[in-house]
């Protein structure tokens, strides 16, 4: 009896213990890349400092290095980051390495319903194996290339009937990349306002993934697939299938002839200030870029037009996903209050303001509701891009197979070496060796 | 007699630990005191080595912690061996090496020459001229890409103003064949004082008699040059020649701010082709292996050199 009461009395205090540890106010570090977001979020947080009694910290890291930095911490097993707001393509490391702790059963215990999120979202930030009911990560910022063009110099009656005789149809946002094209070679060269400006700005960017996501958001459009849909990691036909090599002749096609001089590495950073600079008629981006084109006094207030990403010669329409789901890092020792940040972070409201500050919201109460459309400029071009989308391999493997192709495009579309043919069929060799490697063909 | 120093602190030296002391021989308190440092190096230098040797044989990824790690004998050295990219990154380095040791000797050794002779602003001219490599690579590497900016860049502007080339038409950093030749300027510009300093200290090291007495002998200025000068400012300039050979077999930083290795492959440097095997793909086991051909590629033509070196220095 006397043991059993001294059981209970131990029980009770470690249980009391517990309890007065959860409620104890932790100082939580939340890891993601240094972007116009991010700052969103540092002040969207304040509100769970207040509700919580939590103090939040942030560890931002350019993009260039965001991958490097990030990647280097979760491979350590470092404590420094309690939350992650991690790469999509990062998904399947960081479950299969325990990087990521799994949610499920915290989802469950919380209310928290995938299918209350974008389907795309979830699939590319939260689910390991794809298109499985195991998440990791709560979708916390949708993203997907588009293109924003000056709708202003579209809009000039000189332009409009000079572009009208040499093409035979209206100067109008390009629907298809054969449009994109033309419009872009119309303006590349030209002088507007005294100042010689250019057709496009594409992806180049040789070191961390840029011109990848360059390529392959002009490449699923032209019919390119990763793998064969019945015979996973089965890529010959798919990868260098005749419209796969089509579009990447399209976009050396397109970085040969209509984007400014020396822009043989660029990515967002370099995009936005050509864009914003007045440089570039039309530009590719991510959609992130856009809330502050808005308010850009050069390129703000209506002067900007957003697009879907045009469609390919057979009329198939996809973009490349960016964006990011939350995670809780499986090393921190303050798993409790960072899944009270994620639970706080899932409410309705606190997604609604997420989007009002230029977070891109992938709940579906916010962007369904009926005003989401005419909220921004931009909220139906990337309610209509979100459903397009696709996603680079997001595999254990997914940064040695993303060198493979920065290596091949750069080696291609830049420096214009080999053909299309040569730079697809050297990728599915690479490819295959890395998944040979791991055990997967 | 007054007592020294040694024999007072002797003196008060505690009888136990004089006579541990005292046990000890030369040999004994040698080990002692260097102790500390070999086992610095053990730890910094040579255990890191011979863990980098172990899983050159492995396919171990350090992002993978969950993957069996397998001995995979020789694979990873013969995959590097016999991949083209590889020697093309060889290649690459090669060109960058050669010409940049090339350019900082010439130029270096010919500033080294003008400045040691004495003239007025000498001292202020030598500060200027070694600023360059006072500077961080990444502030260098950032503006020279400006510089190298086909719309905005200086260089351009001057290519135009002296050849007529449009500015825009060409870019030093992107395709056409001049990034390779972009990097090794940047590279010359910043490291040349520093073959500029150690041959100025070579030249200030000779003796003024030894002209004076080929001025007897009438011996010409282009014969003191070459049998005078040059000899005895060759194994300065072979000292030069070694540490920017070593730092440029290495050179990382700056190339990777400039160009990121392209376009293409064009400038990737084998340094640049490790880092990204290493901690961009993840390929630990690969990236030791190439790590470890490296290292005996450096070592080997050091140590070759450094036997040249030598015997300079006996003539």
């Amino acid at each position: 009896m006397k043991r059993a009461h001294m059981a209970s009395v131990a029980a009770i205090s470690l249980t009391a213990a517990l309890a007065s540890n959860a409620a104890q106010a932790e100082n939580l570090t939340l890891c993601w890349a240094a972007w116009d977001p991010a700052n969103a979020l540092v002040e969207l947080s304040k509100d769970f400092e207040k509700q919580s009694g939590h103090k939040m910290s942030f560890e931002f890291v350019p993009w260039p290095n965001f991958a490097d930095r990030m990647l280097n911490e979760l491979n350590s097993g470092g404590k420094l980051c309690d939350l992650m707001i991690g790469d999509s393509q990062w998904i399947g490391g960081s479950a299969e390495n325990g990087h990521y702790v799994k949610l499920n059963d915290f989802f469950d215990a919380n209310g928290i319903k995938m299918s209350d999120f974008v389907p795309a979202t979830v699939t590319g930030y939260s689910e390991w194996p794809k298109n499985t009911p195991n998440y990791w990560a709560l979708p916390a910022f949708g993203d997907v290339v588009g293109w924003t063009y000056r709708k202003d110099w579209f809009a000039r009656p000189e332009i409009q009937s000079e572009f009208k005789a040499k093409y035979g149809r209206d100067l109008v946002a390009p629907q298809t990349f054969a449009e994109l094209k033309d419009i872009a070679e119309f303006f590349q060269g030209r002088e507007i306002d005294g100042k010689t400006v250019y057709g496009a700005s594409i992806y180049t960017e040789r070191g961390s993934e840029g011109i990848t996501m360059g390529v392959m958001d002009v490449l699923y459009s032209f019919g390119f697939k990763y793998e064969n849909p019945d015979k996973p990691y089965d890529m010959a036909g798919f990868v260098n299938s005749a419209g796969a090599v089509a579009g990447l002749e399209f976009y050396k096609s397109l970085y040969d002839c209509c984007v400014a001089p020396g822009t043989s590495n660029t990515y967002m950073g370099e995009g936005i200030d050509a864009y914003k600079s007045g440089q570039v008629a039309m530009q590719m981006n991510f959609a992130f870029t856009w809330p502050g084109f808005e308010v850009d006094p050069n390129v703000g207030g209506g002067k900007t037009g957003y697009l879907v990403n045009p469609a390919g010669p057979g009329g198939e329409r996809f973009a490349q996903l960016g964006g990011q789901g939350i995670s809780v890092v499986a090393y921190s020792e303050k798993q409790a209050a960072a899944l009270e940040y994620i639970k706080w972070f899932a409410q309705p409201d606190v997604q609604a303001k997420w989007w009002s500050m230029g977070g891109f919201s992938c709940l579906r109460a916010v962007v369904e509701d009926p005003s989401f459309p005419t909220s921004q400029p931009y909220a139906q071009t990337f309610l209509d891009s979100m459903a397009v989308v696709k996603d680079f391999w997001a595999e254990p493997s997914y940064a040695t197979l993303l060198q493979a192709s920065q290596k091949r495009f750069h080696d291609y579309v830049v420096a214009g070496n080999g053909t299309a043919q040569e730079a697809l069929d050297g990728l599915i060799a690479d490819w295959s060796e890395v998944f040979e490697d791991d055990g997967k063909m | 007699m007054s007592e020294s120093a040694i024999d007072r602190v002797a003196a008060a030296t505690p009888a136990g630990i004089a006579r541990r002391v005292r046990g000890l021989s030369d040999r004994a308190i040698a080990w002692l005191f260097v102790a500390p440092a070999i086992f610095l190096l053990l730890a910094v230098n040579i255990f890191p080595l011979i863990w980098t040797i172990r899983l050159s044989f492995t396919n171990y990824a350090a992002n993978r912690p969950n993957r069996a790690v397998e001995w995979v004998g020789l694979r990873n050295y013969q995959r590097i061996l016999t991949d083209a990219d590889t020697w093309a990154n060889m290649q690459t380095t090669a060109h960058f090496l050669v010409w940049t040791l090339f350019f900082q000797v010439l130029i270096g050794f010919t500033l080294a020459w003008l400045i040691n002779r004495k003239f007025r602003g000498n001292d202020l001219v030598t500060t200027l001229i070694v600023m360059p490599m006072m500077l961080s690579p990444a502030v260098v590497g950032n503006f020279w890409t400006f510089l190298y900016q086909p719309q905005i860049g200086l260089i351009n502007y001057a290519v135009e103003f002296v050849t007529g080339i449009p500015a825009s038409s060409f870019s030093m950093l992107g395709p056409g064949g001049w990034a390779r030749w972009a990097i090794v300027i940047v590279d010359t510009w910043m490291w040349t004082p520093f073959v500029m300093l150690i041959c100025l200290a070579g030249l200030r090291s000779i003796p003024d008699y030894i002209y004076e007495a080929a001025e007897i002998d009438r011996a010409s200025k282009w014969r003191q040059f070459w049998t005078i000068t040059i000899p005895m400012v060759l194994p300065f300039l072979m000292l030069a020649v070694l540490f920017r050979g070593i730092e440029n077999f290495k050179m990382f930083d700056l190339v990777v701010l400039l160009t990121g290795g392209g376009p293409g492959d064009e400038t990737l440097l084998a340094s640049i082709d490790l880092k990204r095997e290493a901690f961009e793909k993840w390929r630990t086991g690969h990236s030791s292996a190439y790590a470890i051909i490296l290292f005996v590629t450096v070592f080997g033509l050091a140590s070759i050199y450094v036997k040249a070196l030598n015997k300079v220095k006996e003539r």
